[in-house]
C-alpha cells in the first residue's frame, strides 16, 4: 500500500500524463489508417523473409524499402515479435494485408517504441530550469513542457491514426538535444549520428549540428567576451567526433558496402535525378550560410537550437518533395524554447497552430472529423492558455494581427469542411480547400519563420549575459 | 473561475474518449434477426416517425412490440421522433417503415453516435462541470481534477445508448442543491419521463424537498414551496402524457409496456442479491410470483426507510447526495426485474460524492464497470474498458491521492468503528482491512477478466464468471452500504447485507 501511495504521490504527474496520453493511444487503435500502415508491413515482411543482400532490391510490391539500414533491422527485430501475431503479414506477396491481428501488433509497436520518446521528453524536462518559483504544479514549465511534447497533437495524429514511426525517432533527435544541453556532447553527437542512419530526413538539421559541435564542443575554450578563442582548437576532440560519426556509419553501410550495393542504397535514399540534386541543398547550404556568421557568435545550447529549427523550417519552406510532416521537425523541438522565452511561446504558438492545421487533410475520413477537431481544440487551448499564464507578467504574446490570423483558422475549417462539400463547386474544382489550407497555412508558417530569423539576429549574444 | 482553460481540456479530452470509443462496434452489430440496443433505439424511430402516436405502444400489423417494442416513457419516444427528422433529412431509408429492419451502415452509424455525443454534450457535460464548480471547500485543481474523473468513468461511456435521463437527473439534482427547487423538479421529472428506472432516484428527492417545506414551516412559505413543487411535477406530467390521457386504454397500455411485471425476478445474471442468492436457494422456483413481488417490494422499502426518514427531518444539500446514492442501491439490489445496466443509476450519485469519499467511491466505480464486463463483452468492447478503466483508476489516484486518505474518519466509518471498539477494544484495524479488500478485489477482476477472456467456463457451470462476477460486486456494493452514514451522525450506521 505504501509502494502504491508513493506512485500516486507528489512527483508523479510526468507518469499519469505519460500513462494517460499512452491509454489515448491505444483508444485510436481502430481509426482510419494510411498507405504507410502497407508500407511498413511490406517492409516487416522483406526484412523478415529476404536475406540482406535482397532488402535494397526487392520491389514486388511499390512500396520499397527507402530509410537508411537502421531502420531496415529495426523492422527485422520487430519481424521477430510479429511472427507471434500473425505469420502471415510477413510474407512478401500478401499485398494489402491487414488483419486484426496485424493491425493490433502494428498499432502496438508505435506505442511501445514511444517509450523512448517518453524517456527523451524526461530528459528535456531536467534542462528547462524552473526559474520562477512555482508552487502551483500547472504553471510549472516543466509540466508545461511535457503536456506540449507528450500531448502534441501533430504527433498524435501522424503516427497513431495515420500509422508512422515518427515517436521513437523524435525521442533520439530530443535526446541528443538534451545530451547537448546537459554539456554530454559525445552522446549528443553519437545519439544524432544513429538517428540520420534510421530516416535521412533529419540530414536537414545535421548542418546545425556539425556546426554547434565545431564550435562549442572542438574550441574548448572562450575569450572574455564570447568570441572564440582559435588557438585553443583541440584536435583531439574533432577526431573523436568524427571517429563516432564514422564507426555508426560503418556499422549502418558496412554490409552494402561489403556487398557493392551502395549506389542501389543511395538510389532508394535519394530518388531524384542529379539535376534536381542542386535544387534540393542548394536552399539549404544558402539558409545556413546566412545564418553562419551569426552562429558563430551565438554561443550555448539555446543558440543551436534555434540554428537547428531554422535549418528545419527553412528546408521545409523550399526543399523539394517535402511532406507536410515534416513540419513536426520544426515543432518539436520549438517546444522546449517556447517555455523559456515570451517572444519563443509566441512564434510557437503561431507555428504549432498553423502546422497542425496544415496536417488536417491527412485525416479526411468522417469517424476521424471529429477526432482531430477535438485533439487540435485541445492541444490549441491548452498551449496557448497554459503559455499565456506562464509569460502573464510579460507583454501579450500575440498583437491584434496574429490573433485574427490565428482565429481566422476556424471559420476556414467550417468552410473547408462542412460547407464547401455541399456546394455546387466541389464537382468543378475539389481542390479548392486544400488550396485555401496550404495557403492559408503558409502564410502562418513564413511569418514564424521570419520571426524566429529577426530574434537569431536581433538576439544579444547569450556568452554576455550569462553564463552558459 | 480561474484555470478555464483546464476545465476546457478536461471536457475536451472527456469527448474525445467518448467519440474513440464509439468507434468501436456497437451493441448487436452484425447478428441478426434480433440485433440489439441499437437496432432497437432505430427502431423507434421509425415506429414513432411513420405510425400516429395512439399506435406506438400498441401491438398492431406495423408495429410489432415483440420486436424491440417502446417499454419507455412518452419523452423517449419524442426524442426519437426528434432525431428521425433527422434522419429523414439525411437518408430516408434509415428510418423507412419496416424495409429499414436490420438497417447498418457506416454512415448511419455516425449518425446514432452524432446524435449521442451531442445529447451528452448539451446536458450530461454542462451539468458534470457545473456541479464541480459548486462544490465548495475545494480548490479549483481538484474542482477540475473531480471533473476529469467524472467524465472518464468507464461504465457511461461504454454503454452505447444516450444518457438523456441521467443528465436531466443531474441538473435535477443540482437544481435542487442551489435552492432552484422548482427547475430542479422539473428536470427531474422530465428525467422520470424519458426512463422510468428514475424513480429509483424519486424517493430522495421527494423526501428532501418535503423536508425544505417542513423547514421552511408548514404554515405559510413551506406550504406555498409545496403547493408549487406539486404543481410543476403534475404539469410536466400531463404536458410528456397529454397525448396519452385522451382513452383510458392508452394510458394503461404504457403503463403496462412501462413496468413488465410479467416478467420475473429478475432476469439474465445481475449482480442483486435475488441472483447471488438464487445460485443456492432458487427462489424463482420457490415463491409464488405475486410473493415474490411482495417480498422485493418489502425488503426494498426496508432498507430505504432510514435514511430517507434522516433527509427529511433534517434536509442538506450533502445528505441529499448521500440519500441519492443508498436509495438507488437498495433498488438495485432488491428491487424486481433490475437490469444489469441499472447500476448506472447508482453510479451516477457515487460520482456526485467522489470528492468527499474519494476511496470508497473509486472503488464502487471500479466494480460497477466489471459488473458489466459480460455485457461488454458480447459487444466486443474489450479493449475499451481496459483502457478507459485503467485511465479512470490513474485519474482517481493521482488527483486525490486516495491510497494516502484512508484513515477511519475519511472513510466515514469512524462511528462504526468507535461503537465496534467499546466491545473490541483492540479494534483499530479497520483502515488496513479495507485497503486489503481493495487490493484483494482489483486482484480479482483483473484474474476474472482474463479468465471470462481466455478460458470457456466447464460445462456444468455455463455461467460460473458472470456469477461469480456479481458475487464479488454485491460483497462490495453491500459493504459501501454500510459506509453511508454521515460521521455526525451520533447513531450507528445501518449494516444491511
Amino acid at each position: 500500500m505504501a509502494a502504491l501511495s508513493v506512485m500516486t504521490g507528489g512527483g508523479s504527474w510526468f507518469l499519469a500524463l505519460a500513462l494517460g496520453v499512452t491509454l489515448l493511444k491505444c483508444l485510436l487503435i481502430p481509426t482510419y489508417h494510411s498507405t504507410d500502415f502497407e508500407v511498413h508491413r511490406n517492409w516487416l515482411a522483406i526484412t523478415h523473409s529476404l536475406p540482406i543482400s535482397q532488402w535494397y532490391y526487392e520491389a514486388t510490391s511499390e512500396w520499397t524499402l527507402d530509410y537508411p539500414p537502421f531502420f531496415a533491422w529495426f523492422e527485422y527485430a520487430l519481424s521477430h515479435v510479429a511472427k507471434y501475431f500473425d505469420q502471415e503479414m510477413l510474407n512478401v506477396h500478401n499485398l494489402n494485408y491487414s488483419s486484426s491481428r496485424t493491425l493490433l501488433f502494428q498499432r502496438f509497436s508505435v506505442i511501445f517504441t514511444d517509450a523512448l520518446f517518453v524517456y527523451a521528453v524526461h530528459e528535456c524536462c531536467k534542462c528547462v530550469d524552473g526559474k520562477k518559483a512555482c508552487k502551483e504544479l500547472t504553471e510549472k514549465p516543466k509540466f508545461i513542457l511535457s503536456v506540449l511534447l507528450l500531448w502534441n497533437f501533430g504527433l498524435l495524429i501522424v503516427d497513431h491514426i495515420h500509422f508512422q514511426y515518427n515517436g521513437f525517432l523524435f525521442g533520439l533527435m530530443l535526446l541528443s538535444i538534451a545530451r547537448l544541453f546537459q554539456k554530454r556532447h559525445m552522446e549528443g553527437a553519437f545519439l544524432f549520428a544513429v538517428l540520420l542512419h534510421f530516416k535521412h530526413i533529419y540530414l536537414y538539421v545535421a548542418p546545425a549540428y556539425g556546426i554547434y559541435l565545431l564550435r562549442s564542443y572542438c574550441f574548448t575554450a572562450n575569450k572574455p567576451d564570447g568570441s572564440i578563442r582559435w588557438n585553443s582548437f583541440s584536435f583531439v576532440r574533432l577526431i573523436s567526433l568524427g571517429l563516432t560519426v564514422f564507426l555508426v556509419s560503418a556499422l549502418s553501410l558496412g554490409p552494402f558496402l561489403a556487398l557493392n550495393q551502395l549506389p542501389q542504397v543511395f538510389s532508394r535514399l535519394f530518388p531524384f535525378k542529379r539535376g534536381l540534386c542542386h535544387a534540393y541543398w542548394a536552399p539549404n547550404f544558402w539558409a545556413v550560410y546566412n545564418a553562419l556568421d551569426k552562429v558563430l557568435s551565438v554561443i550555448g545550447p539555446r543558440g543551436f537550437l534555434r540554428c537547428l529549427i531554422l535549418c528545419a523550417l527553412s528546408s521545409f519552406m523550399f526543399g523539394w518533395h517535402v511532406h507536410e510532416k515534416a513540419i513536426l521537425l520544426a515543432i518539436l523541438p520549438m517546444s522546449l524554447l517556447s517555455v523559456g522565452k515570451a517572444g519563443d511561446a509566441s512564434i510557437f504558438l503561431i507555428l504549432s497552430t498553423t502546422g497542425h492545421y496544415s496536417l488536417f487533410p491527412l485525416l479526411f475520413t468522417a469517424p476521424e472529423l471529429p477526432i482531430k477537431i477535438l485533439l487540435m481544440l485541445l492541444f490549441t487551448i491548452y498551449s496557448i492558455s497554459s503559455l499565456k499564464t506562464l509569460f502573464r507578467k510579460e507583454k501579450p504574446l500575440f498583437n491584434w494581427m496574429e490573433t485574427f490570423y490565428l482565429l481566422g483558422l476556424g471559420p476556414l475549417e467550417v468552410f473547408c469542411e462542412f460547407v464547401f462539400p455541399f456546394t455546387s463547386w466541389k464537382l468543378k474544382y475539389p481542390f479548392i480547400p486544400l488550396l485555401l489550407t496550404s495557403v492559408y497555412c503558409a502564410v502562418g508558417i513564413t511569418y514564424a519563420w521570419f520571426k524566429l530569423y529577426v530574434s537569431v539576429f536581433t538576439d544579444p549574444p547569450v556568452g554576455k549575459t550569462k553564463k552558459q | 473561475m480561474e484555470k478555464w482553460y483546464l476545465m476546457t481540456a478536461v471536457v475536451l479530452l472527456g469527448l474525445t474518449v467518448r467519440w474513440t470509443v464509439s468507434l468501436n462496434s456497437y451493441s448487436g452489430a452484425g447478428k441478426p434477426p434480433m440485433f440489439g440496443d441499437y437496432e432497437a433505439q432505430r427502431h423507434w424511430q421509425e415506429i414513432t416517425f411513420n405510425l400516429p402516436i395512439k399506435q406506438w405502444y400498441f401491438n398492431s400489423s406495423d408495429n410489432n412490440l415483440q420486436y424491440w417494442g417502446l417499454d419507455y416513457p412518452p419523452l423517449t419516444a419524442y426524442h426519437s421522433l426528434l432525431c428521425a427528422y433527422v434522419a429523414q433529412f439525411i437518408n430516408p431509408d434509415w428510418i423507412a417503415l419496416h424495409s429499414s429492419r436490420g438497417y447498418e451502415s457506416q454512415a448511419h452509424k455516425l449518425f446514432m453516435r452524432a446524435t449521442v455525443l451531442i445529447a451528452d454534450l448539451l446536458i450530461y457535460i454542462p451539468a458534470v462541470v457545473l456541479h464541480c464548480c459548486c462544490l465548495k471547500e475545494i480548490s479549483t485543481k481538484k474542482k477540475i481534477a473531480n471533473a476529469l474523473c467524472i467524465l472518464l468513468y468507464p461504465g457511461l461511456i461504454l454503454i452505447d445508448y444516450g444518457h438523456f435521463h441521467l443528465g436531466l437527473a443531474l441538473w435535477g439534482v443540482l437544481g435542487v442543491s442551489c435552492d432552484w427547487d422548482l427547475l430542479g423538479s422539473l428536470a427531474f421529472c422530465l428525467a422520470v419521463n424519458y426512463k422510468q428506472m428514475e424513480l429509483y432516484h424519486s424517493l430522495p428527492f421527494f423526501c428532501f424537498l418535503l423536508g425544505k417545506c417542513f423547514k421552511k414551516g408548514l404554515k405559510g412559505k413551506g406550504f406555498v414551496l409545496f403547493v408549487k413543487l406539486a404543481g410543476t411535477v403534475v404539469a410536466s406530467f400531463t404536458l410528456c402524457w397529454l397525448p396519452f390521457f385522451t382513452e383510458r386504454a392508452q394510458a394503461l397500455q404504457v403503463l403496462r409496456r412501462l413496468f413488465p411485471v410479467d416478467r420475473g425476478l429478475f432476469e439474465d445474471k445481475v449482480a442483486n442479491i435475488w441472483c447471488s442468492v438464487s445460485v443456492f436457494l432458487k427462489i424463482k422456483d420457490i415463491l409464488p410470483h405475486h410473493v415474490q413481488i411482495i417480498v422485493s417490494f418489502c425488503l426494498t422499502l426496508l432498507s430505504l426507510l432510514p435514511a430517507c426518514v434522516k433527509l427529511t427531518l433534517q434536509p442538506s444539500p450533502k445528505g441529499f447526495r448521500f440519500t441519492l446514492v443508498s436509495c438507488a442501491l437498495s433498488f438495485f439490489l432488491f428491487s424486481f426485474q433490475v437490469h444489469e445496466k441499472s447500476i448506472l443509476l447508482v453510479s451516477l450519485p457515487v460520482c456526485l460524492v467522489l470528492s468527499e469519499i474519494p476511496f470508497m467511491s473509486t472503488w464502487f466505480l471500479l466494480v460497477s464497470t466489471f459488473s458489466m464486463l459480460p455485457l461488454l463483452l458480447k459487444d466486443d468492447l474489450l479493449m475499451p474498458s481496459v483502457v478507459t478503466t485503467m485511465a479512470f483508476f490513474i485519474a482517481c489516484a493521482t488527483s486525490f491521492s486516495i491510497f494516502e486518505k484512508t484513515s477511519e474518519e475519511e472513510l466515514r466509518l469512524k462511528s462504526f468503528s468507535v461503537s465496534v471498539r467499546k466491545h473490541l477494544p483492540r479494534f483499530t484495524f479497520l483502515p488496513r482491512i479495507i485497503q486489503h479488500l481493495f487490493i484483494i478485489s482489483v486482484i480479482t477482476m483483473v484474474l476474472l477478466t482474463l479468465m471470462t477472456v481466455t478460458l470457456d467456463p466447464p460445462q456444468k457451470l455455463p455461467d460460473l464468471f458472470s456469477v461469480l462476477d456479481s458475487w464479488l460486486i454485491n460483497s462490495v456494493t453491500s459493504l459501501r452500504k454500510s459506509g453511508r452514514g454521515d460521521p455526525r451522525q451520533r447513531e450507528e450506521a445501518p449494516f444491511t447485507r
